[in-house]
């Protein structure tokens, strides 16, 4: 259900275990019809101190980095797709729910999973200032950084869901195949 | 080495492996609803490819907001009504004849044992009540097996949780998943299949195992399984008796869906529920779980009965034996939402209808829109809900709402007093 899409950016941190997609896209959303549609509504119901959804942290971010169980609860694709068209096409957590780590696949996105180790060393980041985050699919690999400190990482993306990036999304490889 | 039910129903319906550990499985069944489907369905037109691949294997049912509410919830409902009628789906259900749909399907015999069954729903985990493989997917999912017929998924990793002992008088199918789930947390089985297993399950109706199933996805569950036996042959007997002639045909061939007693798992974990108290959610996550006594007191202002969790007929009888005679307590509003046409009906004629209606509560048609805040039943700003629903996330039931998930007869004590009770001590 998508394009191929472009990786990386600048990144906001939601330092938050648990976010569910009740928080991400909240359901009176769901009435529409249309990706677009849900465009201003991202993270609306979000629970973490000093997050402002309307804030221009959010606006300016193509990268969101977050913690364990990322989008969990409902199965609603309008999560990743709130993301998609609010520019984000690349989550990195430390795990995710798995309805939505292949929902973001499915949509060629990236839902990147490193070890928590990993990620307290980004968030660390956050107090430097802008973290820029450029992510090689292909390589496997991630650069962040914030002013002027950089962080390099390798990331696993099992065959599959580099299958679905390639293609730019599941309806794409499905129907290629079957 | 054995194999778990899950290993054998993806061995049957393995249809590609395009990479190891991709499992691509062909599907029995591709339920559809109002709210994720339309999204597909436009898709699929826009790249013309407006097909189904096997329109007896999909079911449709409007249920979340039912009749439509307003312009855009009429619209998605024509969006589905529309693509059903144009490819002449024999089971659709619109309204006067829809009802939740973990309710509705499982009711009209579309669950078997051993099929594999997606929807664009995390709460179809529910239909492996039947010894069945049913996942929770999201639209580009769901579009691909209206399209195709297939959905891929890992290899299958099972925790087998044994529920033993017996449960006490009171305590039911939702206070064990709760309690569970409360052990498990929000993420303890993702990735994975919860198999209900032991005396309590054998012994407990189909309704309550689904009740179990249902909230499978609470701890991150892909499916929640039952082993099928005779309560589910008994259950699916009108569905069935022209396949099989006899009930002990039925379970024999059923029998190649159950787990090995060699099978092996990725955790056993045993519960023993012979003094599980009701159990009550706080806070904000599903896996916040304490005995209700712990909670007693807190204020509530409304009380919801129903959802693909608790909206059956079992759990009717359960609220409303604790609610006969008695009345809703005053600034509570109770609302009770009978989960298909056909619970509605039951309930009417065994007289518990009345009895919700003679204590104060308000019965609405077959829907589940309040648990996620959609229709019937929104809470406004700091208000409390005593719910049977599965979900108590922020802002779930209304912005600014806080949800407590309990069992019926514990939600129908809470309307009672108007503060969180033990329906043991009424």
């Amino acid at each position: 259900m998508s394009s191929k899409k472009s990786f990386g950016g600048s990144a906001i941190v939601l330092d938050r275990a648990d976010i569910n997609t009740d928080e991400i896209i909240p359901a009176k959303y769901l009435t529409e019809v249309t990706k677009e549609a849900l465009t201003p509504y991202i993270l609306e119901d979000l629970k973490l101190d000093g997050f402002d959804p309307r804030g221009d942290k959010l606006k300016n971010a193509s990268v969101v980095v977050t913690r364990a169980n990322f989008g969990c609860g409902s199965s609603r694709e309008h999560a990743p797709w709130v993301f998609e068209v609010n520019g984000v096409h690349t989550v990195i957590a430390e795990s995710y729910a798995r309805i939505f780590r292949q929902n973001m696949f499915n949509c060629g996105m990236l839902a990147i999973e490193l070890p928590k180790d990993d990620i307290d060393q980004i968030i660390a980041l956050d107090g430097e200032g802008v973290i820029n985050i450029a992510v090689d699919v292909e390589a496997q690999k991630i650069t962040a950084t914030a002013n002027g400190k950089t962080l390099d990482f390798d990331f696993e993306v099992s065959p599959f869901d580099k299958a679905l990036v390639a293609a730019g999304g599941w309806v794409e490889f499905a129907d290629a195949r079957y | 080495m054995g194999k778990t039910i899950a290993e054998k129903i993806f061995a049957a319906h393995l249809r590609d492996e395009p990479f190891a550990g991709t499992r691509v499985l062909s599907l029995d069944r591709v339920l559809c609803h109002e709210i994720t489907t339309p999204v597909a369905i436009a898709d699929l037109v826009w790249r013309g490819k407006d097909r189904v691949f096997d329109r007896d294997k999909i079911k449709a049912v409007i249920d979340h907001v039912t009749p439509s509410k307003d312009s855009k919830t009429a619209t998605q409902a024509k969006i589905l009504r529309d693509w059903a009628r144009r490819h002449e789906l024999p089971d659709f259900f619109d309204v006067g004849h829809n009802g939740v749909c973990h309710a509705l399907f499982p009711e009209k015999g579309y669950i078997r044992p051993g099929f594999t069954v997606i929807m664009g729903d995390s709460h179809t985990c529910t239909h492996g009540a039947f010894g069945a493989f049913a996942a929770g997917v999201g639209t580009t999912d769901l579009e691909v097996g209206i399209l195709k017929g297939v959905c891929a998924f890992r290899e299958p990793a099972t925790i087998r949780i044994n529920i033993n002992g017996s449960l006490p008088q009171g305590v039911v199918a939702k206070d064990v998943i709760l309690h569970v789930i409360g052990h498990l947390g929000v993420n303890g089985a993702t990735d994975r299949i919860l198999e209900f297993r032991g005396p309590v399950v054998d012994a407990m109706s189909m309704e309550a195992r689904m009740t179990l199933c249902n909230m499978a996805i609470e701890a991150g569950g892909t499916c929640g399984v039952c082993m099928p036996d005779m309560t589910t042959v008994d259950y699916l007997w009108p569905f069935i008796e022209a396949e099989f002639g006899s009930k002990e045909a039925a379970l024999a061939d059923y029998g190649k869906w159950v787990s090995d007693a060699d099978a092996s798992y990725d955790k056993v974990l045993d519960f023993d529920v012979s003094n599980l108290a009701p159990q009550v959610t706080f806070d904000f996550k599903p896996d916040c779980v304490k005995p209700v006594a712990e909670l007693v007191g807190t204020r509530i202002d409304q009380v919801y009965i129903g959802t693909c969790t608790n909206g059956r007929i079992e759990d009717l009888r359960e609220a409303a034996a604790v609610l006969k005679g008695k009345k809703v307590a005053d600034r509570v509003r109770g609302i009770v939402s009978p989960a298909t046409p056909k619970i509605f009906s039951d309930a009417m004629a065994e007289g518990i209808i009345q009895i919700f209606m003679d204590a104060g509560f308000c019965v609405t048609n077959p829907t589940c829109g309040a648990c996620l805040g959609m229709s019937s039943g929104v809470l406004a700003e700091g208000e409390v809900c005593a719910s049977t629903s599965n979900r108590n996330f922020n802002g779930r039931m209304g912005k600014g709402g806080m949800v407590h998930l309990m069992s019926p007869a514990t939600a129908a004590a809470c309307a009672i007093t108007g503060v969180i009770t033990d329906a043991r001590t009424l």
